[in-house]
This record gives structure tokens, C-alpha cells and sequence, in this order.
């Protein structure tokens, strides 16, 4: 049997799609018996959520007002003091797992595998390395937990229908006073959200203002897609940060991504990998993008994208 | 603030196409290009400016690896570090071993603030800040794009998935820098002269007399999975044909 306890992520109200990708991942761990910890404010509906998950045995769900904000100073001594019972310790290669994880490692003394994304053996996985430019082959010495981040692109999430047992987890680690959570600043957007979107349209530097970038939000309300962007059209401030694709952004795996006037450094390509069928449209042919592109089009943006547009009615 | 420390990770510089070794026993590093960790050095670009705003009084950057190193430890002097201490070893550690070596270096200097970068872009394991934090049981702020101090505390904005999140932390503290964070300064000749100048420390990594640590073995390396090259259309008509072509639209 292998013990799992996996942490799950959530905005306070909501599961975050994360977390079913991870099942998918622990589910593969011979003799999985899978744990899903919720620590929030409230964390009924969240609990409720991931015991509908495919594959998880129970979920522990933990209130406090100290969860606020996600903490790793405070949430780390929880999942240390909990860490007895279980053989491996997971979390989502998010922001918010990869805040947290390295923190309970290092608690634990151990390392951590980042960014697990396929799984080998009961020690062994396989991580990208090097903006994705190798994979490395890594294994887990034998008597210590093993302590991970999943990469979520490389799974496909479980599906709902399961009714896991939910159960109070009362927790007695210090609460630390040296961190405090002040706010949380996040774009509100009716469009799909980027990490889940099955379509995404992303724009590039070339766009040249945040007025151009329209063409993008016009081309992806017709296909019902989420918006992303290149890191140059982050910095230029045409969009928010939470829209950036790549090493440093949102390593997203949609059916359809639609790259607009991005030249495809490594940077950008490595959040991309696993997209299904990625378009390109570039004026420049010899663009590295079109490396990668399962359909290219040479042409200017400005006439392109609101002839594709329009010709989508 | 007395004292920031600062880590330089020496990395393959972000413009190489790195490669896997025919053998698959590593990746290709002999004679590429080397440089600071690109986090890195926005990491120092904050330290430098804090103290030049008369925050702070010292920067103090730190390396683990080689003797090469010491080429990083210099460019971060020529930036403008009053101090360099190398953590001399043959081959970098594992990231839990890094963290205890830069702990053993904060408990001899007692900055207070320690600012990495949010990951070294080649292991790409973004850990070594939370691990250094959670070891000195000192807070953590991780992929940070501004920071506020007042008094003793410093307020970080940090860079999230859903956009960004606002922390205020206790000084000392262990705060990981982010892209957006600042743009770091270009070095200039008549530094590079300087710097040469600048005490640069050499300490032993086994004279920092560090705990046996479980290291995760990399057994062998593999270059991933190639997309191929897919077909070019000529205008958006073909584009929406091949796209309806395999059931996108
Ligand atoms: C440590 C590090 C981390 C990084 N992380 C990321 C990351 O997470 N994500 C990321 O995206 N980048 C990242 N980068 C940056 C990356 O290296 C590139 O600089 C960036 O992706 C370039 O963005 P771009 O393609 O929009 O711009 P450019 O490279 O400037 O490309 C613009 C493209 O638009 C085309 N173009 C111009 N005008 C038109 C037009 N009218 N019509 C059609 N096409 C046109 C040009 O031919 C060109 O190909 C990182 C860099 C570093 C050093
Ligand atoms: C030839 C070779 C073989 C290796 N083999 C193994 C192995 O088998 N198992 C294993 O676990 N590790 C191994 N490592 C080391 C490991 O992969 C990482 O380089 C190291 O543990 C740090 O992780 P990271 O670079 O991903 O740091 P991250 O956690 O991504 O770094 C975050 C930040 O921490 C700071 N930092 C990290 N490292 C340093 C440093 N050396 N000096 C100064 N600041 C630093 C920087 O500010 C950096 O921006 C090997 C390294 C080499 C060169």
C-alpha cells in the first residue's frame, strides 16, 4: 500500500482543477490510497468537491481563519505534523505548491521532486529540466517520504462521481505570527480560466499596446477561449501577469492554442508542450514558432486576426 | 537594515540551446556560454537598490559551486556587492544541501534579508529559498514583484497564477525575486576594474560540516518528445479549412 497525501488547492470556495489533475498523477503510484488535505477558511464546499474525485480515499478538511491567504509558513507544520502516515506528500506545480511543498521538504529533511511529469516506478519519475529542453529520470532514495510537485499539464484530471468519507482534521501546529496574509489582487474575467481552458489565444509583443490586444480578447470571445500571453507583452503591460505562458507563467496543455505575433523563445515554448494542435501567426516566416506549429500562417496580425475572426461567424 | 545576503547561482546562460548528451548521462555543458542565474540577478539589482536608498548599509552575494563560480561572484561585485563568499565545491549539492550551506553562511553574517531568485533555469527546481526559510523558521516571499519596507517589516507583492497576492513578513525574512521585480543594471568597465578589488571569501563546503542529506538521484537524461513541424496555409480561408479539418471548429 502506498500511503498519498495530497494538498489541495482551492480559491477559498472552489477546487482549483489542479487538484484533479494530481489524483490522476498519485492514482498511478502502485497500491495508491490516496488522502486529499483541505485547509481553508471554510472549507465545506472545497471538501465536498474532492471527495467527489475519482480515486481519493477520504478527505481531511481542516477550518481556521488562520488559512487565509494559503500561508506556507502557516500550512507547512500542519502537513509536517500529519507526515507520519503517509509514504509520499503531494502538491500541484502552481504557484500556490510550489510556495508550499519546498517548505514542508525541508521541514521533513528531505529534498523534493518539483514538477513530476510522469510517474516510472514507486520512487522513480520522470521532471523537465532546463526550460524543458531535457528530462531527467529521478529517483527517491529508499526510508524517506517522498515529497513532490505535479506538473498538472501532463494529466488528465479524474472525473467526478466518487463520495469519498470527509473528515475533521484538527490540526495543533503553532500558528507563526512573523507572516501575514493582506490581500489578493485577481483579474475578474468571464472568460474560461487559462490553466483549464480547452482553447486558448495568446498574444505577443507584437500586439504594441493594450488597445491592440482587443484583436486578441474579439478572436478569443469567438472561439470561446481563454486569453494568454508572451512574457514581453506582460512587461510592455498590454495585459496581467497571471496571463503569461512559459517557464516563468502558466504551463498549460488546451486542445487548441493560437499563438499571435510570438516568436517562440524556449521560454514560451515549455509552457506549451502539450498543447493539442498549436496555430501560428507570424510575419516572419523564419520565426522559430513555426518550429513547433502544427498549422502556420505568415501574415500581419492586423489584417489576419480580424479576417479569421470575422470569417468564424 | 545592517545586511542583505544575496545568491548568485552560476547557470548556463538562457540564450543556449541546451542538449542532451548522446549517452543520455547528462546535458551538454562543456565550453557554454556561463552566467548568473537570471533571477539571480534581479535578486542583487533589488539589494543594490535598497541600499542605495539607504536601507541597507552591506550586500553580501553568495555562490555555491566551483572555482568558475568565482567569475559570477565577480560580475556581482562589478554590479555593485561590497562582499563575495564562495561555497567551494566540486559539484553543486542537492537543493536541501544548498540550503543548509547558505544557513550556516546567514548564521555567520545575521543579514536581515536574504534575497534568491524564485529558481536557478536549469534545475529549475525553485526550492532552495522556502527550504533556506523553513530551516531558519524565519518567514517566506516567494516570486516577488515589489517590495515596501517599513520599520521592520516589509510588505511583498507576489506573482500568483490567479494574479497577485500582498504578504507583509517579519524582517529577517527569505524573500524569492520574480521577473518583474526591477530590471537589473548593466555592468560597466571601470566596475569590472573595482571589483577586482572587493573581498571575495573562500569557504571549504565540507568545513560547513553539513548533516548527511537524502539526495534524489538523476539517473539518466532524455531530450523530450519533439513536436514535428505541421503544415503552413496561405491565408485565414485555409487556416478555418485545416483547423475544421481536425475538429476544432
Ligand atoms: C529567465 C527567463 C524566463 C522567461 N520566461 C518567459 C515566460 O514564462 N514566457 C514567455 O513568453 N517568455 C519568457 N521569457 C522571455 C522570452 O525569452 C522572450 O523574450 C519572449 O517570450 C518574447 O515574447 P514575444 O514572442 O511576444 O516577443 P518577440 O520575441 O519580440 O516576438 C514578436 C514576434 O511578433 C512578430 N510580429 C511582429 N509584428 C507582427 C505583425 N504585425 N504581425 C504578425 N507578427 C508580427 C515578430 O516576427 C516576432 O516573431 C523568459 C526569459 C528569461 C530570460
Ligand atoms: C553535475 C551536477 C550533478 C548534480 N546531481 C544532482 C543529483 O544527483 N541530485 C540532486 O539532488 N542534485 C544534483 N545537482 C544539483 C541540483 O540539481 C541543483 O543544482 C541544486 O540543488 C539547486 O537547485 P536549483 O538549481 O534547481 O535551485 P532553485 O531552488 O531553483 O534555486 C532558487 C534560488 O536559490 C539560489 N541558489 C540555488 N543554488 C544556488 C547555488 N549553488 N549558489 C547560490 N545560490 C543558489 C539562487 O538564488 C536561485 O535562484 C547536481 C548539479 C550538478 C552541477
Amino acid at each position: 500500500m502506498a500511503r498519498i497525501l495530497l494538498i489541495a488547492e482551492h480559491n477559498g470556495t472552489s477546487l482549483s482543477p489542479s487538484t484533479a489533475k494530481c489524483v490522476a498523477c498519485a492514482a498511478e503510484i502502485a497500491g495508491a490510497e490516496i488522502d486529499v488535505a483541505v485547509f481553508a477558511e471554510n472549507a465545506g464546499d472545497v471538501a465536498a468537491e474532492a471527495a467527489s474525485l475519482e480515486s481519493v480515499s477520504r478527505v481531511l478538511s481542516n477550518d481556521s481563519a488562520a488559512n487565509r491567504g494559503a500561508l506556507a509558513a502557516v500550512l507547512a507544520p500542519h502537513i509536517v505534523a500529519m507526515a507520519d502516515s503517509y509514504d509520499y506528500i503531494f502538491g500541484p506545480s502552481t504557484t500556490f505548491g510550489k510556495d508550499l511543498m519546498p517548505r514542508v521538504a525541508a521541514l521533513l529533511g528531505v529534498n523534493q521532486v518539483s514538477d513530476i511529469m510522469s510517474v516510472e516506478g514507486e520512487r522513480t519519475f520522470k521532471r523537465p529540466i532546463y526550460a524543458g529542453s531535457a528530462v531527467v529520470t529521478v529517483e527517491v532514495p529508499a526510508g524517506v517520504p517522498v515529497v513532490a510537485t505535479i506538473r498538472t499539464a501532463s494529466f488528465r484530471a479524474v472525473s467526478a462521481g466518487n463520495s469519498a468519507p470527509v473528515e475533521t482534521l484538527e490540526v495543533s501546529a503553532d500558528v507563526p505570527e512573523h507572516t501575514r496574509y493582506i490581500a489578493s489582487e485577481t483579474g475578474k474575467s468571464d472568460r474560461p480560466d487559462l490553466q483549464s481552458a480547452s482553447r486558448v489565444v495568446a498574444g505577443g509583443r507584437a500586439l504594441g499596446s493594450e488597445e491592440s490586444f482587443d484583436l486578441i480578447y474579439r478572436l478569443a470571445d469567438k472561439l470561446e477561449a481563454g486569453v494568454g500571453a508572451s512574457r514581453a507583452a506582460v512587461d510592455a503591460g498590454y495585459v496581467p501577469n497571471e496571463m503569461q505562458v512559459g517557464q516563468t507563467g502558466r504551463i498549460i496543455a488546451p486542445d487548441l492554442y493560437i499563438a499571435i505575433g510570438i516568436s517562440g523563445a524556449i521560454q514560451h515554448l515549455t509552457g506549451i508542450k502539450d498543447a493539442g494542435t498549436i496555430v501560428a501567426i507570424n510575419k516572419d516566416e523564419e520565426a522559430p514558432i513555426f518550429e513547433v506549429a502544427d498549422i502556420g500562417l505568415v501574415g500581419d496580425l492586423f489584417n489576419v486576426v480580424p479576417e479569421l475572426t470575422e470569417a468564424l461567424d | 537594515m545592517e545586511k542583505i545576503l544575496v545568491g548568485l547561482k552560476r547557470v548556463v546562460d538562457y540564450n543556449v540551446r541546451v542538449r542532451v548528451k548522446g549517452d543520455g548521462s547528462g546535458v551538454e555543458t562543456e565550453g557554454v556560454k556561463m552566467s548568473i542565474n537570471p533571477f539571480d540577478e534581479i535578486a542583487l539589482e533589488e539589494a543594490l537598490r535598497i541600499k542605495e536608498r539607504g536601507e541597507a548599509n552591506e550586500v553580501v552575494v553568495v555562490s555555491i559551486g566551483s572555482g568558475d563560480a568565482q567569475q559570477q561572484l565577480r560580475t556581482g561585485l562589478a554590479m555593485g556587492a561590497d562582499r563575495a563568499i564562495l561555497v567551494e565545491t566540486g559539484d553543486v549539492p542537492d537543493p536541501l544541501s544548498c540550503a543548509r550551506a547558505l544557513l550556516e553562511i546567514v548564521n555567520r553574517e545575521n543579514p536581515e534579508l536574504v534575497i534568491l531568485g524564485k529558481q536557478a533555469i536549469d534545475n529549475d527546481n525553485a526550492q532552495t529559498g522556502q527550504m533556506l526559510a523553513a530551516l531558519w523558521g524565519r518567514p517566506q516571499a516567494t516570486f516577488a514583484s515589489k517590495l515596501e519596507f517599513s520599520g521592520s517589516t516589509v510588505r511583498v507583492t507576489r506573482e500568483v497564477d490567479a494574479g497577485l497576492d500582498v504578504i507583509e513578513v517579519d524582517l529577517p525574512a527569505v524573500i524569492t525575486a520574480d521577473l518583474r521585480l526591477n530590471e537589473p543594471r548593466y555592468v560597466k568597465l571601470p566596475d569590472i576594474m573595482k571589483a577586482k578589488k572587493k573581498p571575495l571569501d573562500q569557504v571549504p563546503l565540507a568545513e560547513l560540516s553539513l548533516p548527511e542529506s537524502p539526495a534524489i538521484a538523476e539517473t539518466s537524461f532524455e531530450s523530450p518528445a519533439a513536436r514535428e513541424r505541421g503544415i503552413m496555409v496561405d491565408d485565414v480561408a485555409g487556416l478555418v479549412g485545416a483547423l475544421k479539418d481536425k475538429g476544432l471548429l
